[in-house]
């Protein structure tokens, strides 16, 4: 028998679904513009568009939950880097493409599993929503995948790229299977998956595609966490201070 | 999953927006009517009022805005008075939504039609005829386009660029 979750739980675990997928939709769009084909500035906006999309499904049924008539946008854009719940992967700057690619491929590798669980969720609304973004985190491990593999088994500059965004980023991927305590109970009632039952598959892709592109799993070390609690690197509030800057300045305006 | 198209009505209304909303065309896709594109989920009157459900493609896809706006003004249009729209996320739009028309016609339009059957593997290819000269001789160059739906091919044998609407299941 399901137990009863509070909606101040539910709330916290969608919120936390909403920033991780808005942050990294938005490192993805600053590549607009700027990749390094038009075939893969294209790409960049196509993946971050995908997840813009996913954070609104979120942040929608995040303001329904908190009951206080938040909206989509209250959510996105009035809270300031301490309000924010995501992971600390997606909110590092994108630095060059091979940690862009990295970052991608080493995220999707866990969504893509994680949402193929959540599809089986107790909740309707998440589990709707999960149906429809599982297919489009298909994409992003193709892709990030596809690019890893040339970027690893390329040139020797692209190779040196390839290991030192991982090498960087690898102290950042514990954070993904690490439940708080709300989604812990959101987790005991049957709604959300257990994140820790995603290492398996995620360490069987990530060691597979490594594999392919003659790249090394780094050496295990302490990793990083506090996105879940607010503790962010300082690059969060510079990425906030323009996303949010025309809808402060000007709140409430339609055009 | 096919919409509910309300023959059996007896509400002229309902069949009226049903027939309104039917002829909207996709924004980007301007071959495709709702109705091939698989999008219109019901029309259907509750407590009063028509309420027309519609089906995101793609979640980011700027086009649902539009295609919810296009479908209220022509619901305004045919008469029809506090008819309203609404998103269904359930069950999830996939490419096997859009109908045996919508198919020929995006092969008309140019853009190779999504293949039926399992998604693609993590790497292995599609296989995808040119609509232009039918040729199985293909390769992609990306698997993303002018929009979400969409992947950028070549034909090997006519040497066409062309769009190939994805499999997305």
């Amino acid at each position: 028998m399901p137990r009863v979750i509070a909606d101040a739980d539910l709330f916290e675990f969608t919120l936390a679904l909403a920033d991780d997928a808005l942050v990294l939709g938005h490192r993805l769009s600053e590549w607009s513009g700027r990749g390094p084909s038009l075939e893969e500035d294209i790409a960049l906006s196509n993946l971050g568009l995908d997840l813009v999309g996913q954070a609104r499904l979120f942040y929608t049924y995040a303001g329904e939950l908190d009951g206080n008539g938040r909206d989509e946008d209250d959510l996105a854009y009035f809270r300031n880097a301490d309000g924010y719940r995501n992971l600390l992967i997606v909110e590092l700057e994108p630095g060059d493409f091979a940690l862009t690619i990295v970052r991608q491929f080493l995220y999707a590798a866990f969504l893509h599993p994680y949402f193929a669980a959540l599809c089986r969720s107790t909740d309707a609304r998440l589990a709707a929503i999960a149906a429809k973004a599982v297919k489009e985190m298909a994409y992003h491990l193709r892709h990030s995948s596809e690019w890893l593999i040339r970027l690893g088994d390329g040139t020797p500059e692209s190779h040196r790229r390839a290991v030192e965004a991982l090498d960087l980023l690898w102290g950042y991927t514990g954070e993904m299977f690490e439940p708080t305590t709300a989604e812990q109970r959101v987790v005991a009632a049957g709604i959300a998956p257990d994140r820790t039952q995603i290492r398996q598959p995620w360490t069987t892709t990530v060691d597979a595609v490594l594999a392919e592109a003659t790249l090394q799993r780094p050496a295990q070390r302490g990793m990083q966490s506090g996105g879940r609690h607010g503790r962010h690197t300082e690059g969060l509030d510079r990425m906030l201070a323009e996303m949010q800057v025309l809808a402060r300045q000007h709140p409430g305006a339609k055009w | 999953m096919v919409a509910d198209a309300p023959h059996e009505t007896t509400d002229i209304e309902v069949a009226r927006a049903y027939a309104a909303a039917a002829a909207v065309l996709d924004p980007e896709i301007p071959v495709l009517n709702l109705v091939d594109l698989g999008v219109l989920r019901r029309v259907e009157r509750r407590s009063g009022s028509i309420v027309v459900s519609l089906s995101p493609t793609y979640t980011g896809c700027p086009a649902t805005a539009a295609i919810q706006l296009a479908v209220a003004c022509a619901l305004i249009d045919a008469g029809i008075a506090g008819a309203r729209t609404e998103l269904v996320l359930s069950p999830a739009w996939t490419t096997d939504d859009i109908t045996a028309a919508g198919r020929a016609k995006l092969k008309a339009y140019g853009i190779a039609p999504p293949g039926k059957g399992s998604p693609a593997m993590l790497f292995a290819d599609e296989q995808v005829a040119c609509p232009h000269c039918g040729s199985w001789q293909t390769s992609r160059i990306s698997q993303f386009g002018s929009t979400p739906c969409k992947a950028q091919w070549r034909c090997d044998q006519c040497r066409e660029p062309f769009d190939y609407f994805k499999c997305h299941r």
